[in-house]
């Protein structure tokens, strides 16, 4: 599903010094495997979602995802593969403001050029129990909720892939776990593999697979 | 979900600032539409009042657009009279062939501040207003050849003075008046009142606002003759004491003088045929003939045109600045909306569309703006147009355009690609991922 090979990724420093963030020989994740990422702050964590996603583009190095290698892509059409088989539900939900629930899940259907189905973005919200609140603006959502739009948003157009950065960080204690729950299931019922990042030991107990970036990464140091 | 929806909700989201920049747009483009409407009322309205006939014929002296305004407009006094026997060589004699209608008019006199003007009823039974609009009464009729003391009123002097059949003037004599000397003259004429018989319907004409009296009644009025002829009727008669009363003698036509003749010729049937006329009396130097059209196409070339070329650079110059204002608006918004832009390219949104969501933005704000500024403009002018009609005679209305505001909604979209250009760019150029983690 998804496989990365040779992966390398620096940062300019202002006196333009490069320094590396990744640099990793081999990294799997099997179709429809839900595996955590963990490592210490600032290991180079969000970068390796982000050039998973092709958000950032490796210095070296091959991503494949289903196959297609999107370090081949073009920007557009990385752009375009990232919209139509990759889903990403971030630390800060980054829902757009002026958007309802409902428009930010179609939102994401918007950018892949199929037509924008309003009953599957209906049913997802409906799945993650929002279906009360679709025209409700993220001002007018709580932090749990504004989190579970995210992920119906991230699971819009049946992504093979979904990433989490973080996803319950920000997200009151009392909530964390359904909001686990919710991505686990999910993903399980739409066969989506899934790549977690926490820094939460409890999240992390919960699944099979945990890799710790720090054994894989031999950059050594960097920022995520 | 389109681009227009996710633009239009940017908006929204800064709903004060995006309402300022489309107002001050929309105050730039209004002047823009209120200059050329008027413009365009003006320019109508002067060519209408010059409709019905080809030619004015005056004194040689002074110059043709002092003519046409004079004769046609009203405005202004030419500086000499054309002798009665040159009027009579248009309408019968020699001159005649092909002036198919020959009116004389003579100008001089003022009632409450409007125009007296001395004519035949011919006036209004053989020339027609805007072209092919025979004249109408509203109340009464035209005045008699025979009546030498019967007038008629313009719709516009009716209304503002209450003169008309049988009301308002004289206070012993309802529907009677005397003319008073010269355009802004205050002495009134001493003899017997002219009285009037009619009242014309509306023509969004000068002659809304003139009053028009029998030529033979003006003669007879005190100094509307020449000096020796009218000695000399004083002179064969003694007047009151041979016959106990004042009575109206005939006025030799060597005595009379007229301001203007205006000729309707037989253009249609002889194309070119005004101009000829035009260019013969003109070479006779006798007296001068003018295309009341030509006049007013130089005047409007020469001066009209360039006040209102003036006026409009100076609303397209708002409407420029407030394009740079769009472009600051939205530039300025850029920093904060960053982050907004990066979830959109996160999304799968590409550059390029990102790029087009601020150039509609860019769009929605200009046309907004711009089409607010069109209803503003001729909102203006509507709320304007009876004031205005009442004091030049021009009518202006809500519903009237000129083709060239076709050019304004593509210019204005295309002003807002240009001003959407720099702030489309920056979006364009969002780092996502930095921008993902940075604080929103």
């Amino acid at each position: 599903m998804l496989y990365l090979k040779d992966i390398k990724k620096a940062f300019r420093e202002p006196d333009g010094a490069a320094l590396p963030i990744l640099d990793i020989a081999e990294f799997r994740v099997a179709p429809g495997e839900q595996m955590v990422l963990v490592g210490r702050s600032g290991c180079g964590k969000t970068t390796l979602l982000q050039v998973i996603a092709g958000i950032s583009r490796p210095d070296e190095g091959h991503v494949r995802v289903n196959d297609w290698d999107i370090t081949l892509m073009g920007e557009a059409e990385c752009d375009r593969f990232r919209a139509e088989h990759i889903g990403y539900v971030f630390q800060t939900f980054n829902l757009l403001r002026g958007f309802s629930a409902l428009e930010n899940v179609l939102l994401a259907m918007r950018f892949t050029g199929r037509r924008v189905d309003r009953g599957r973005a209906k049913h997802l919200l409906e799945r993650v129990g929002l279906a009360h609140r679709t025209t409700h603006k993220p001002a007018a959502l709580s932090v749990g909720e504004q989190q579970r739009v995210a992920v119906a948003r991230a699971l819009a157009n049946r992504p093979k892939l979904l990433l989490a950065d973080e996803p319950t960080a920000n997200v009151d204690a009392g909530h964390q776990q359904q909001v686990l729950d919710l991505l686990r299931e999910t993903c399980g019922e739409e066969q989506v593999a899934l790549v977690l990042v926490t820094h939460t030991p409890e999240v992390a107990r919960q699944f099979d697979r945990v890799d710790n970036l720090e054994d894989f990464n031999r950059a050594g140091k960097g920022a995520a | 979900m389109s681009l227009w929806k996710i633009a239009w909700r940017s908006i929204q989201q800064r709903s004060l600032a995006s309402a300022l920049t489309a107002v001050s747009m929309a105050l730039g483009v209004s002047l823009v539409v209120a200059v050329l409407v008027i413009y365009s009322v003006v320019y109508q309205s002067f060519h209408r009042g010059g409709e019905g006939y080809n030619l004015i014929v005056g004194a040689a002296k002074g110059s043709r657009l002092e003519l046409v305004l004079a004769g046609v407009y009203y405005i202004g006094q030419p500086v000499e009279n054309v002798p009665y026997s040159y009027y009579k060589e248009l309408h019968e004699g020699r001159l005649s062939e092909h002036a198919e209608v020959a009116i004389p008019i003579c100008l001089g006199d003022n009632y409450e501040g409007y125009r007296v003007v001395a004519t035949t009823p011919e006036m209004f039974e053989k020339l027609k207003y805007m072209g092919d609009q025979p004249y109408r009464f509203a109340e009464g009729r035209n005045f008699d050849a025979d009546a030498y003391f019967e007038a008629v009123v313009g719709a516009t002097v009716a209304a503002k003075t209450g003169l008309g059949v049988g009301r308002g003037g004289e206070a012993d004599q309802p529907g009677s008046f005397r003319p008073t000397h010269d355009i802004a003259g205050q002495q009134q004429h001493k003899h017997r009142p002219f009285t009037v018989v009619g009242v014309l319907e509306p023509t969004g004409t000068p002659n809304d606002q003139a009053v028009f009296v029998n030529i033979e009644g003006f003669y007879r009025i005190g100094g509307h003759t020449a000096a020796t002829a009218a000695e000399e009727l004083a002179a064969e008669h003694d007047d009151e004491d041979e016959h106990g009363h004042e009575h109206e003698h005939a006025v030799p036509d060597e005595a009379k003088k007229v301001t203007a003749v205006l000729v309707s010729t037989d253009e249609d049937r002889s194309p070119g045929i005004t101009r000829l006329m035009a260019r013969d009396i003109n070479q006779e130097k006798i007296a001068q003939a003018a295309i009341p059209a030509d006049e007013i196409a130089r005047l409007f070339e020469k001066i009209i045109g360039n006040i209102e070329l003036v006026l409009l650079l100076f609303g397209i110059m708002i409407v420029l600045v407030a394009g740079i204002g769009i472009m600051v608006s939205i530039y300025n918004s850029m920093s904060d909306r960053r982050h907004e832009i990066a979830i959109m390219r996160s999304l799968g949104a590409s550059r390029a569309t990102v790029m087009q969501v601020i150039l509609l933005e860019s769009i929605l704000l200009s046309l907004g703006g711009g089409l607010l500024g069109l209803a503003l403009g001729h909102g203006v002018v509507a709320a304007l147009g009876p004031t205005i009609a009442e004091q030049t005679g021009f009518s202006m209305g809500l519903l009237q355009f000129r083709g060239t505001e076709l050019i304004l909604i593509p210019g204005l979209v295309l002003l807002a690609s240009a001003v959407g250009y720099l702030p489309a760019l920056a979006a364009y150029r969002t780092d996502v991922a930095k921008s993902l983690t940075a604080n929103p």
